[in-house]
C-alpha cells in the first residue's frame, strides 16, 4: 500500500540485516512463506507474504481481496435502503454501528432529523456493540497468542448475552439490519432496557475475572509489550484511527471530534497509550470497554419516548436531492465512513466505504518488520480485522 | 490387600508356570510388552476425551458428549441411544483416521515421511518399560542404567520430529522441526539436571531403587517422598516445566503452534499417520510424567502410611493423572511462549536454577545431623532468593502498566 | 514474584471449572438438538405469504404489486402477475401473483420485502431448520410452500399480527362503510346493482398453470 511506502515517519526499529556488508558463505537462503488464505490465525482468508530469515520477518506483504464482493459497486444499483443490509456484512461483528454509519451518511443527504428517543436506542445499541467487539478480540488476540480458546470462549459467553439482546430487538443476532434513515426500523420491545441494564450491571464483574485470567500473566506480557510497536507519526500519516490509533498516544475520538449523535451529553474519557504496542492496544480496547459501560449506564437512565422514526423519512421511492454526504463514526475499530454522492436518482450515483480495518491493516509491515513469525501473528491479531470490511 | 497389589504379578507368574522352561523368559517379556501396549494407549484413549472435557468445563461448555455406543437399529431396535458421556469419542475419533486418506505431499521424502511417526513411537514405548508402575511391577529394573535408559529413549524422539518435519517438504513443517530440535535439546539438560538430584540423593540410578529410597516415613505418617524436601520441591517443579517442554505441552508448544505454524511438523500428517504422531505425543506425555511420578513423587507409594492398603498400581495411576490433569489446566490457561523467550527460559533461567538446585541437594546431604526445620529453612531461602533474583531481570523488563486519559 | 500473574489465571480457570459442576449460569451451552431456546418474538429467517381462510390460493393477499421484487436487495424474489383478477380481503378486485418464487440460497432475511409491502402481504418466518438435500430444486420455494395462514402469523408474531390485523380490520372496515354508502347512495338513485364488493360477484376462472419463463 502505497500509504506504507511513501510515509515520512522513520523507521527507528531495528531490522536485522540478513548478510553483513562483505557477504559471507553462512548466510542461509530466505524463506518464502505465504501465510494464508487458508491459515488458522489470518481471520479469513487474508493472506501475508511473509520473507523470513530464520524466523525473523524481513519482509511482509499483505495480500487483500479474497473476500471482495463488489459492494460499492452494488450499492450504487440498488436504492439507498437496499444497501442497508449489505452494510450488516460489513463488519459482521458490528452491524449496528455499521448502519448507523451509513444511516449518518443518509440522513446528512437527505437532510432527515433523528428523533430523541432513536438517538438513544443507537448509542445503546452502538456502545453495546462495541462491548461484544473488544471483548472477543482480546480473545481472539490471546487465542492467535495460543491461549487455546479459553478467553475466546469467556468473551463470547459474554457476547452470545448482547446477541440476544439484538435478536430481541432486530430479528438477528448479527445481520441486524436495524437503523433507517431517519431513526431505527422497529421500537423496543417491552423489558428490552431492564435487559440492558442487567447486562450493563453484571459486565464488570466479568471484566475483573477477564482481566485476572490473563492480565498480569507474564507470558502475556512478554509476548506483548515491546512487540508490533506502531510509531505515532506513522499512525497519523497512514491514517490509522480507533483503538490503534490512541493506543500511540494519540487523543482522537470521533465521538469526541464530531459530537455526532448524542454523544456529548455524555461523560466518558479517552484512555490513550504510550508505547502503541500490542499490550497497549489489548490494555486500551479492555479500558475502552469500562468506559463504553460509563455511557451505556448514563444513556440508559434517560431514554426518553417519542417517535423512533422522522415522520418525514420515506421507505419506498426515497429520492435525496443532489449532492454529496460523508458520515463517520467511532466504530468499534475505528473511523468507520460512508461517503455518498446522490444525483436525485434513487440509487446513489458513487457509493464508497472507508473502512478502519483496510486502513489500520496497511501498516502491517511496519510494525512486523525484524521481528519474529510469531509476532507477527499477534500484530495482525492486535489490528483487529474482519474481512468482510477489508476486502468489501 | 496383598493379593491385590501383586495380583498382576500373580497373574503373569501364573500364565508362564504352564509354559516349558524355555519359553517362559520370551513369554514373560512378551506379556510385559502387551501390557505396556495396551494400558498406555487406552489411557491415551481416555486422556483425549478426558482433556476435551476438562478444556470444555475450564470454558464453560460441556465438552464432547455425544458420541457413546452405536445405535443398531436394524438389530436391536428396543435398544436406546447410550451416550456414555462421551467416552465413546475416542473410539470414533479412532475410525474416523483410520478411514480418511492419507495424503503424501508430492514432493516429499515417501520413505522418510511413512518412518517419522513409528520411529516416534518406538522410543516412547520403550521408555515405559523402565517405569515401575507398581510394587514388583517395573517391565525392565536396569540397576546401573535405568534413567540413564529412559532419557536415552526420550531423547530419540526428537529424530523423529525432524524426520517429519524435513521430509513433508512443507515450510511450516521445517520450521516447527527447527523450533522442535532447539527446544527439546535446550530443555533436556534442565529435566536432567533437575533429576540428577535424585540420583545424587538417592544413590541409585534405578528407578526401582528411587521409588523404595522414598518410602521413609515423617512425622509418623507421611511417607518420605523427594517432593517434600526443599531440593525435590524445587527439583520437582524444574522437572515440570522442563517435561511440559518436552512433551510440547502448552506454554510451550511452540513446535505445533497452531496459529504460527499450522501444525507444525506435522502438517503434512493425515489420516492415521496423524494419529500416530498424536499417541506418539500424548504417550510421551504419559512417560516423563510416570518419570516425574517416579523421581519426585514416591512412584506407586502411598501419600499416608495409613493409606498403604490401597494397592501400588493405583496410586501410580492416580498421581498419573493429576500431572495430567494438571496439563490440562496449563493447556486451558497459558498462552505460548516465543522461541526466544523460550530460549532465554531455558538457559537464563532454569540452567542456573536447576543448578542452585543441586547445591542446595548437596548442602541437604551435608546437614543430615541439623535440626530438620533449620535445615528445610535454609534450603527454602537460599531457593527463595535465587528464584528472586533470577526472575527480578524479566520483572524489571516487562510489568503491567497504567494509562492515562485525554483530558 | 514472577509467576503471579501465572497463578491468578490459574485460579480463574479453576474457579471456571469448578463452576461449571456446581453453578447453572457456569455451563452456558444449550444442547440444541435436544434443547431449544424460545426465539425472540421479533426473529426473522425467512418470508412467507400471508392468506386469509383456509384456502392458500384463494385467500392469498398479495396482490402482486411487485414492489418487494423491485426492493429485494439481493434480488430472491420473482413475481409473475396474474392475467384476471380476484377480489382481496375488502373485496376490491385485484391481480394475484400467478408465479411467486423466493429463491432460499440468496435470500439475505434483511426483512425488506416485509417493509415495503403495502397489503400485509409477507412476513418473516421464525422456522431457521431450512436446510434440505437438493441444492437446487428444494431452495427456490414457491407459492404453494410459500403462503401461510394468518393464524401462523399470529402465533409466531403476536404483537406484529395484532397491528397488522387491526389495519387490515380498519381498512376493510372503512371499504364496508364506503360500499355501504355507495349502495345507499345507488338505492336511493334508484339503480338496482350487484354490490361490488361481493365475492358471488366475481367470476374467478380456473388457476391458470404456471406461465413459461421469460429465459
Amino acid at each position: 500500500m502505497s500509504v506504507a511506502t511513501e510515509s515520512p515517519a522513520p523507521r527507528n526499529y531495528e531490522v536485522v540485516p540478513k548478510t553483513s556488508p562483505e557477504g559471507s558463505e553462512l548466510d542461509g537462503e530466505l524463506l518464502e512463506v505465504a501465510m494464508g488464505p487458508q491459515h488458522p490465525s489470518t481471520h479469513g482468508v487474508f493472506r501475508m507474504d511473509v520473507v523470513l530469515d530464520g524466523e525473523t520477518v524481513v519482509k511482509l506483504k499483505p495480500v487483500f481481496g479474497y473476500l471482495h464482493r463488489n459492494h460499492e459497486k452494488i450499492a450504487e444499483n440498488t436504492s439507498y435502503l437496499g444497501s442497508m443490509p449489505y452494510t450488516d456484512r460489513l463488519d459482521y461483528f458490528c452491524s449496528l454501528t455499521n448502519n448507523w454509519a451509513y444511516a449518518l451518511a443518509v440522513e446528512k443527504l437527505a437532510g432527515l432529523q433523528v428523533p430523541e428517543r432513536a438517538e438513544f436506542i443507537r448509542v445503546i445499541t452502538a456502545e453495546l456493540t462495541r462491548l461484544q467487539n473488544h471483548t472477543s478480540v482480546c480473545g481472539f488476540l490471546l487465542q492467535d497468542m495460543g491461549a487455546l480458546g479459553t478467553p475466546l470462549m469467556y468473551a463470547f459467553r459474554e457476547r452470545e448475552k448482547i446477541l440476544d439482546l439484538f435478536e430481541s430487538l432486530t430479528g438477528a443476532r448479527m445481520m441486524c439490519n436495524y437503523m433507517r434513515f431517519g431513526g431505527c426500523r422497529c421500537d423496543l420491545p417491552p423489558g428490552w432496557l431492564d435487559r440492558v441494564r442487567k447486562i450493563v450491571g453484571d459486565f464488570p464483574q466479568f471484566l475483573d475475572s477477564y482481566e485476572a485470567l490473563l492480565n498480569t500473566n507474564e507470558i502475556l506480557l512478554a509476548r506483548t509489550q515491546g512487540v508490533g510497536r506502531l510509531p505515532r507519526e506513522l499512525a497519523i500519516s497512514a491514517g490509522v484511527t480507533g483503538p490503534m490509533l490512541r493506543a500511540c498516544g494519540v487523543d482522537y475520538d470521533i465521538r469526541k471530534v464530531d459530537h455526532y449523535g448524542i454523544y456529548d451529553r455524555f461523560e466518558f474519557r479517552i484512555p490513550l497509550g504510550e508505547q502503541g504496542d500490542v499490550y497497549d492496544r489489548y490494555m486500551i480496547r479492555l479500558l475502552e470497554i469500562r468506559e463504553s459501560l460509563k455511557i451505556l449506564q448514563q444513556a440508559l437512565k434517560e431514554v426518553p419516548g417519542g417517535p423512533i422514526i422522522d415522520p418525514k423519512a420515506k421507505l419506498r421511492s426515497f429520492r435525496p436531492k443532489v449532492g454529496e454526504a460523508y458520515g463517520r463514526i467511532e466504530g468499534p475499530k475505528g473511523e468507520l465512513g460512508f461517503y455518498l454522492i446522490s444525483d436525485g436518482s434513487p440509487n446513489p450515483y458513487r457509493y464508497r466505504v472507508r473502512p478502519p480495518s483496510l486502513i489500520n491493516l496497511t501498516i502491517l509491515e511496519d510494525m512486523c518488520l525484524g521481528q519474529s513469525v510469531a509476532d507477527a501473528v499477534v500484530t495482525l491479531g492486535s489490528v483487529d480485522i474482519v474481512l468482510g470490511e477489508v476486502d468489501r | 490387600m496383598e493379593q491385590i497389589d501383586q495380583i498382576f504379578v500373580h497373574l503373569k507368574h501364573g500364565v508362564v508356570a504352564f509354559l516349558p522352561e524355555g519359553l517362559q523368559p520370551l513369554v514373560s517379556i512378551l506379556i510385559s510388552v502387551t501390557a505396556i501396549v495396551l494400558v498406555f494407549p487406552l489411557l491415551f484413549a481416555l486422556t483425549t476425551v478426558l482433556e476435551r472435557k476438562g478444556l470444555g468445563r475450564i470454558q464453560n461448555r460441556p465438552g464432547p458428549n455425544r458420541v457413546g455406543l452405536p445405535r443398531l437399529p436394524t438389530l436391536f431396535p428396543w435398544l436406546p441411544k447410550l451416550r456414555l458421556a462421551g467416552f465413546g469419542q475416542f473410539a470414533a475419533d479412532g475410525i474416523k483416521s483410520l478411514t480418511k486418506e492419507d495424503i503424501v505431499p508430492r514432493e516429499a521424502d515417501r520413505v522418510v515421511h511413512f518412518l517419522a511417526p513409528f520411529v516416534l513411537l518406538v522410543p516412547v514405548l520403550l521408555a515405559f518399560s523402565v517405569l515401575p508402575v507398581g510394587r514388583n511391577m517395573a517391565a525392565l529394573d536396569l540397576r546401573e542404567t535405568g534413567l540413564l535408559f529412559f532419557f536415552a529413549a526420550g531423547a530419540a524422539t526428537e529424530l523423529s520430529v525432524f524426520m517429519a518435519g524435513w521430509s513433508s517438504h512443507n515450510k511450516y513443517s521445517l520450521l516447527g522441526a527447527m523450533r522442535a530440535i532447539a527446544q527439546m535439546i535446550s530443555y533436556e539438560i534442565p529435566l536432567i539436571l533437575s533429576s540428577l538430584t535424585v540420583v545424587m540423593m538417592a544413590g541409585s540410578l534405578s528407578l526401582v531403587t528411587i521409588v523404595e529410597r522414598q518410602s521413609g516415613v515423617n512425622f509418623g505418617f507421611l511417607h518420605g517422598w523427594h517432593v517434600f524436601t526443599p531440593w525435590g520441591f524445587a527439583g520437582f517443579w524444574l522437572f515440570l516445566i522442563a517435561a511440559c517442554a518436552e512433551a510440547n505441552r502448552t506454554p510451550f508448544d511452540l513446535p505445533e503452534a497452531e496459529s504460527e505454524l499450522v501444525a507444525g511438523y506435522f502438517t503434512e500428517y493425515s489420516g492415521f499417520k496423524f494419529a500416530l504422531f498424536f499417541l506418539g505425543e500424548y504417550l510421551g506425555l504419559f512417560a516423563i510424567s510416570g518419570l516425574g511420578i517416579t523421581l519426585f513423587l514416591g512412584g506407586w507409594l502411598s501419600p499416608f502410611t495409613f493409606l498403604n492398603w490401597m494397592p501400588s498400581w493405583f496410586w501410580f495411576f492416580f498421581k498419573l493423572f493429576l500431572m495430567i490433569a494438571f496439563f490440562i489446566w496449563l493447556r486451558g490457561t497459558l498462552p505460548r511462549l516465543r522461541l526466544d523467550q523460550l530460549m532465554n527460559f531455558a538457559w537464563k533461567f532454569l540452567l542456573p536454577m536447576t543448578l542452585i538446585n543441586l547445591v542446595v541437594a548437596a548442602l541437604w546431604h551435608f546437614t543430615n545431623s541439623w535440626n530438620p526445620a533449620l535445615r528445610w529453612l535454609l534450603g527454602a531461602i537460599l531457593l527463595t532468593f535465587s528464584y528472586w533474583i533470577l526472575g527480578r531481570g524479566f520483572e524489571a523488563k516487562f510489568r503491567p502498566r497504567t494509562y492515562r486519559y485525554a483530558s | 514474584m514472577l509467576g503471579s500473574g501465572i497463578l491468578k489465571g490459574l485460579a480463574e480457570t479453576a474457579k471456571n471449572f469448578v463452576g461449571s459442576y456446581i453453578d447453572e449460569s457456569g455451563l452456558t451451552t444449550i444442547e440444541y438438538p435436544d434443547e431449544r431456546q424460545t426465539l425472540a418474538e421479533n426473529t426473522r429467517q425467512f418470508p412467507f405469504l400471508v392468506f386469509d381462510g383456509d384456502d392458500a390460493m384463494k385467500g392469498l393477499r398479495c396482490v402482486s404489486c411487485q414492489i418487494c421484487e423491485k426492493e429485494c436487495p439481493p434480488q430472491c424474489i420473482f413475481i409473475v402477475k396474474s392475467k384476471d383478477k380476484k377480489p382481496d380481503h375488502v373485496g376490491k378486485p385485484q391481480f394475484y401473483p400467478a408465479t411467486f418464487d423466493i429463491d432460499l440460497s440468496v435470500c439475505m432475511s434483511c426483512q425488506i420485502c416485509v417493509e415495503v409491502c403495502p397489503f400485509e402481504a409477507i412476513k418473516m418466518d421464525t422456522e431457521f431448520e431450512l436446510s434440505t438435500s437438493d441444492r437446487f430444486g428444494q431452495l427456490l420455494l414457491h407459492k404453494g410452500q410459500l403462503a401461510k395462514p394468518n393464524s401462523h402469523f399470529q402465533e409466531i408474531h403476536p404483537t406484529d399480527a395484532a397491528v397488522s390485523d387491526a389495519a387490515l380490520a380498519a381498512d376493510k372496515a372503512k371499504a364496508e362503510a364506503k360500499a355501504a354508502a355507495d349502495a345507499k347512495a345507488k338505492a336511493e338513485a334508484g339503480i338496482p346493482r350487484p354490490l361490488a364488493s361481493s365475492p358471488e360477484a366475481v367470476t374467478i376462472p380456473p388457476a391458470l398453470g404456471p406461465p413459461n419463463l421469460p429465459m
